[in-house]
């Protein structure tokens, strides 16, 4: 543990007077025979030090400095407590992710304790009593309400006022929303508005008693998980000095817990003064035909393995048999033989299925992120040492070209 | 009208491989590109060129070996480049990156506000799709994000933003900062006369001095985020694995039975 100031032993002489200068009782003087005249040092307490530099300036000997200039930060980081998710809702429907991070706020509430509490934010104009019926169901204390018509489409640089104003107002500990077309956007702005840090597309969250190394003061902090460098790796982040501590984390990453209808909570209705849109939405174009491969509990996936884009036939035709749908790894996306909405993994989809069945995929870590909650994996590849077999529940090396036209026959001929 | 385009030179992650022995990244003879969607931004700011006589500036932020990257964008059409570089920068999160970038900004425009800022969607290497938006904020512009077809005049643009409920398209009057995609456009190659003009060209390169940056805002000391431990990505082990490789049928038939036995085979 470091002390944000240094006592100098060749300059101090003893006299005691940082120790009366000192507001937080962090001085002390301790006995050092030989040292001076009086035999006598002054220590610090790091974890009662609050670096205010009193001491600095009460020492005639100058015997004390400052060890580091101010550390860039938030002030008064301990006013801010709670833990909010921020509720996407379209149309009056709460989006799936937002019931994910509840389940995952009352884990992090319990793990900070002292009295937070978890709170879910809700933009919208004229929004369903139901909405927060059910994220109070969902485990949220307190619902921050904003009902506003300029809020009925989402507009990114709106949303960012509101939630802005929200943090400004009542000060969150943490602050998390989905990772979600709509989160990703406002919420990067919304981080750099209130200066501070955000981690995007967390697969791990929890909160631990954790020592600040730029104080050295014993803090508990939000430990922020996510894969790294290209996804080769995984990084903890942590955002010691600013707060909230601000991240994403991508659909289907955590768990929903099943829903408590009896649960009580309180609905707060915000009246915001809210800006006035910056762009004006015409109109929403829906495709009839968009594949969500997110909501399907089969997945048959195929990667570079694959070869070529025809290859593919083979996986729909077994997709069609198992009553599932076809994904694909990034290689197959950069390749042009599948669309992106296939894609699974960090730049892709993630997805929780019952069974993910996938042939020629190697499994770089971007995409074993994206398959983390898959019930149950199978993999075929020609490689007996691909990280795939690592999680697949059933690894089968071999040919892919030999291996799956037989599994089509035998699927066929039941 | 002014545009200024951001763009990152990135490492080829998808050649990026790991040391199976000492489970580190094997850094060597991966190859520096320009973030792949860095080169829609560029060619709709080129587009925008082509049709509105629009003034296209290149800007990147890292070490002095990225000036390669503005170097491509020259000789494909842009105007003028600006290297963002210094040991102090190092270390930048998104919201120390996004202050800088945005300082450099000013210092291009001479302080006025730009008319349109592009970024691509996100950064490979990265993939956090959090500096243009922190950039629209420190330069107080308004922010479009996932674009996928821009048609613009001087004062106003049309359009299609890609979001999860299908895709919207917005109207709006510039200034603005954009992220794009993918599916924007195709980019184009660059002429051999333009990159002659290019290897020609001078570049100007800003330190946090020529910017008069705040030194606690920049590079590591002006990062919220810290990055705390790596470590290895977690595996589950491993089930049961069947080497098939001489016997492809032995292969197709463990997977039948295991569907079967896990109920997972439609009746």
């Amino acid at each position: 543990m470091s002390a944000p100031i240094f006592i100098d032993p060749k300059l101090c002489k003893g006299c005691g007077k940082c120790v009366k200068g000192c507001g937080f009782g962090a001085l002390k003087m301790v006995d050092a025979p030989g040292a001076n005249k009086p035999g006598k040092l002054a220590e610090v307490d790091a974890a009662a030090c609050k670096a205010c530099n009193a001491c600095v300036t009460a020492c005639p000997f100058k015997a004390i400095a400052e060890v580091k200039q101010k550390i860039y930060g938030t002030e008064h980081i301990e006013d801010y407590k709670d833990i909010w998710v921020f509720a996407e809702q379209n149309g009056g429907r709460v989006a799936e992710v937002a019931y994910e991070l509840l389940a995952k706020g009352v884990e992090l509430k319990n793990q900070r304790g002292q009295g937070a509490k978890l709170a879910a934010v809700l933009l919208g104009s004229q929004l369903p009593k139901a909405a927060e019926d059910s994220l109070i169901a969902a485990g949220a204390d307190v619902v921050y309400k904003v009902d506003d018509p300029s809020l009925a489409d989402y507009e990114a640089n709106v949303y960012v006022d509101a939630v802005s104003q929200l943090i400004v107002k009542h000060r969150p500990e943490v602050v998390l929303a989905g990772a979600t077309a709509v989160g990703r956007a406002f919420f990067a702005r919304v981080a750099v508005k209130v200066r501070t840090g955000l981690t995007a597309d967390c697969t791990m969250l929890k909160i631990e008693e954790t020592e600040n190394k730029d104080t050295g003061a014993l803090q508990m902090l939000l430990h922020q998980t996510r894969p790294a460098f290209g996804g080769n790796i995984m990084a903890t982040i942590m955002t010691p000095n600013h707060r909230p501590q601000m991240a994403t984390v991508r659909p289907k990453v955590f768990k929903k817990a099943p829903a408590d209808p009896k649960r009580k909570g309180q609905v707060l209705a915000e009246a915001l003064k809210l800006i006035a849109p910056k762009t004006k939405l015409v109109k929403v174009v829906k495709d009839p035909a968009a594949i969500d491969i997110t909501a399907h509990d089969i997945l048959v996936a195929g990667g570079r393995g694959l070869k070529k884009e025809e290859n593919f036939k083979l996986l729909f035709r077994l997709a069609e048999l198992l009553g599932g749908e076809v994904a694909c790894s990034r290689a197959c996306v950069d390749a042009g033989w599948c669309s992106v909405t296939r894609q699974v993994g960090q730049t892709g989809k993630t997805v929780a299925p019952k069974l993910y069945l996938c042939f020629g995929i190697s499994g770089a870590i971007q995409h074993l992120e994206g398959i983390r909650g898959a019930d149950t994996i199978v993999a075929v590849n020609s490689d007996p040492n691909a990280p795939i077999f690592g999680v697949a529940d059933l690894g089968i090396v071999g040919d892919l070209f030999e291996i799956l036209p037989l599994l089509v026959k035998e699927l066929e001929s039941k | 009208m002014h545009v200024i385009v951001c763009i990152k030179q990135v490492p080829d992650t998808t050649n990026v491989r790991i040391n199976p022995k000492t489970n580190t990244l094997m850094r060597e003879g991966v190859e520096s590109i320009i973030n792949p969607f860095d080169e829609y931004a560029l060619e709709e700011g080129l587009r925008l060129k082509d049709m509105t006589g629009a003034k296209v500036s290149v800007v990147t932020m890292g070490p002095p070996q990225a000036a390669v990257v503005l170097r491509e964008a020259m000789a494909r059409g842009a105007d003028d480049a600006y290297l963002v570089s210094s040991r102090a920068f190092g270390g930048a999160d998104t919201l120390a990156t996004s202050y800088t970038l945005s300082m450099a900004i000013r210092k291009i425009c001479g302080g006025r506000t730009p008319d349109l800022v592009l970024f691509g969607k996100q950064a490979i290497d990265g993939d956090t799709a959090q500096v243009g938006p922190g950039v629209s904020e420190f330069l107080d512009v308004p922010l479009v994000t996932y674009v996928k077809s821009l048609k613009a005049d001087k004062s106003s643009y049309q359009v299609t933003s890609v979001m999860d409920d299908g895709e919207h398209v917005v109207t709006g009057s510039f200034p603005c900062v954009m992220t794009v995609l993918k599916e924007a456009t195709t980019p184009r190659f660059a002429p051999l006369a333009g990159w002659r003009k290019a290897a020609k060209a001078e570049i100007a390169a800003f330190d946090e001095k020529a910017l008069a940056a705040d030194p606690i805002r920049i590079g590591l000391t002006g990062s919220p985020t810290k990055v705390v431990t790596i470590f290895p990505p977690p595996t589950k082990g491993g089930g049961e694995k069947v080497d098939a490789r001489t016997d492809a049928a032995a292969g197709a038939q463990a997977i039948a039975d295991f569907l079967q036995k896990k109920g997972l085979v439609k009746a």
